[in-house]
C-alpha cells in the first residue's frame, strides 16, 4: 500500500520530461544550411537541451519541440552553417 | 515529434526546464554520457534538482534521489552502503551532485564527513558561482567583485568582497585519490575526467564550471565562449590531482581578464570608473597567481 502510494506521488518514470515541449519558449530559431554542414557533430555535443540529433550520414537537425533557441549551436559551428532567425508564429 | 518510448528515453532527456543556454544542463548530459547507465545520482537542492524534476515529470533516465539541501553526501553514503549490504555493489556506482552553494556552504560538513569516511562516491560540484536557483545570492564560490543580489555593486561596494573558496585544495587535503576541475567549454576534457574518476575507488571530487546566462548576465549563445575564457584568462584553471599530486593542467595561452569580464553584466560596474579599474588589476593578479600555481603556462 505504502509502496503503491509512493510510486504514484514520489517516483517519476524515466524521461517523462519529454512531455514538456519547451520549444514554445523560443524567440530565435536555428536554421541549418545543409549544403555547408560537414556533420562534425559539434552542435549536437554542445546543445544544452540535447535536442540536436543526427549522424555522420544524415547530418544534423534540431528537434524544434524542445529547442529553446539559445543560439549556442550557431556560435560553436565551425563552418557557420547555422543562422538564428526570428521565429514567425 | 518525439514521444516517450523505451527507445528514445536517454540517460538525460530533453524537456527539462533549464533556462536557454544553461551550461549546467549541458554538463549533466555530458557527465551521464561518460558514466553510462550504471549509476545512481543523489542530488542536492538547487538548479539541477529543480529544472530536471518538475513533479511529476523527470528528465533523468537513471535512478535519481533528492532529499534536502545539505545532506546529499550523507544520502549518497547511505545508498552506497545499501548497495554493498545487499551484495549489489557491482551493479551501480553512486554519484552525489550539488551546486556550489550546496557544496561549499550548506552541505560542506556532510561532504567533509563523506571524504573522511572514504566512501566510494563521486562528488560532482557544478559551479555556477552563486545561488542561481533562488535569485542569484552570493555563495562561497562567487568570484571576487562579482555582483549578486546579496553582494550588490553600488556606491558603497564593488561587489563580492571575498575570493572563491578553494574547494579542490580542501579535497586534496582530505587525501582523495582523484580531484579534478573541468568546464563545459572543453567537453572532451570533461568526458575524459569523468571516465577517469570512475576508474578510482573511494571518494572522488570533480568541480565543473557551468556558465549561467541569467546570473552572469551574458548572451545565452555565449555559454561555451564564457566557459573557455574562464580557463584562458586563468580565473578558473582546470587541472587534475591524482593521489595528491598535480597530474595535468590545461596548457593555454593567457588572455587578459577584461575579455572574460566585459561581456558579463555581473562585472559591468568594474568598467565605469577608476575605482573599478583598480579592482580589475586585482582580478588580473588572481589570474596570474593561478597561472603560476597550476602551471597553465602559455602555449609555445
Amino acid at each position: 500500500m505504502v509502496a503503491k502510494r509512493a510510486k504514484n506521488i514520489l517516483i517519476g518514470n524515466p524521461g517523462t520530461s519529454l512531455a514538456n515541449k519547451t520549444g514554445s519558449w523560443r524567440v530565435f530559431m536555428p536554421v541549418y544550411d545543409k549544403t555547408k554542414c560537414t556533420a562534425c557533430g559539434m552542435c549536437a555535443m554542445l546543445c544544452p537541451d540535447g535536442c540536436i540529433h543526427g549522424d555522420k550520414a544524415k547530418k544534423y537537425d534540431p528537434d524544434y519541440d524542445y529547442c529553446k533557441g539559445c543560439g549556442v549551436c550557431a556560435k560553436v559551428c565551425p563552418v557557420k552553417c547555422i543562422t538564428m532567425k526570428e521565429e514567425q508564429k | 515529434m518525439t514521444t516517450q518510448t523505451a527507445e528514445n528515453v536517454k540517460l538525460f532527456n530533453s524537456g527539462h526546464t533549464a533556462c536557454a543556454g544553461c551550461g549546467l544542463a549541458l554538463a549533466a548530459r555530458l557527465v551521464l554520457q561518460a558514466t553510462g547507465p550504471k549509476v545512481i545520482v543523489v542530488n542536492a537542492t538547487g538548479c539541477l534538482e529543480v529544472f530536471t524534476t518538475r513533479s511529476p515529470q523527470t528528465a533523468w533516465g537513471i535512478p535519481w534521489i533528492h532529499s534536502l539541501f545539505e545532506n546529499q553526501a550523507a544520502v549518497a553514503t547511505g545508498v552506497e552502503a545499501a548497495l554493498r549490504a545487499l551484495g549489489r555493489g557491482d551493479e551501480a556506482r553512486v554519484i552525489a551532485w550539488g551546486g556550489d552553494g550546496a557544496s561549499a556552504d550548506i552541505g560542506f560538513g556532510g561532504i567533509s564527513g563523506m571524504w573522511e569516511r572514504y566512501d566510494d562516491v563521486l562528488y560532482i560540484c557544478y559551479d555556477n558561482e552563486a545561488y542561481m536557483n533562488t535569485g542569484i545570492q552570493r555563495s562561497g564560490l562567487t568570484p571576487f567583485k562579482g555582483h549578486t543580489s546579496t553582494s550588490p555593486a553600488g556606491k558603497a561596494s564593488l561587489g563580492n568582497m571575498k575570493q572563491k573558496k578553494n574547494i579542490p585544495a580542501i579535497a586534496v587535503a582530505h587525501g582523495l585519490p582523484y580531484v579534478a576541475t573541468a568546464t563545459v567549454g572543453y567537453p572532451k576534457d570533461l568526458e575524459r575526467k569523468v571516465k577517469k574518476a570512475m576508474e578510482f575507488k573511494g571518494p572522488r571530487y570533480l568541480q565543473i564550471l557551468v556558465p549561467c546566462p541569467l546570473g552572469w548576465g551574458h548572451a545565452t549563445s555565449d555559454t561555451i565562449s564564457m566557459s573557455k575564457l574562464a580557463v584562458e584568462t586563468g580565473l578558473n584553471p582546470i587541472f587534475e590531482y591524482v593521489d595528491g599530486k598535480l597530474a595535468t593542467a590545461m596548457t593555454v595561452k593567457q588572455k587578459p581578464v577584461e575579455e572574460y569580464l566585459k561581456p558579463q553584466a555581473r562585472f559591468k560596474h568594474l568598467f565605469r570608473d577608476a575605482a573599478g579599474a583598480e579592482q580589475i588589476k586585482l582580478i588580473q593578479e588572481i589570474a596570474n597567481s593561478n597561472f603560476a600555481k597550476f602551471k597553465v603556462e602559455a602555449a609555445k
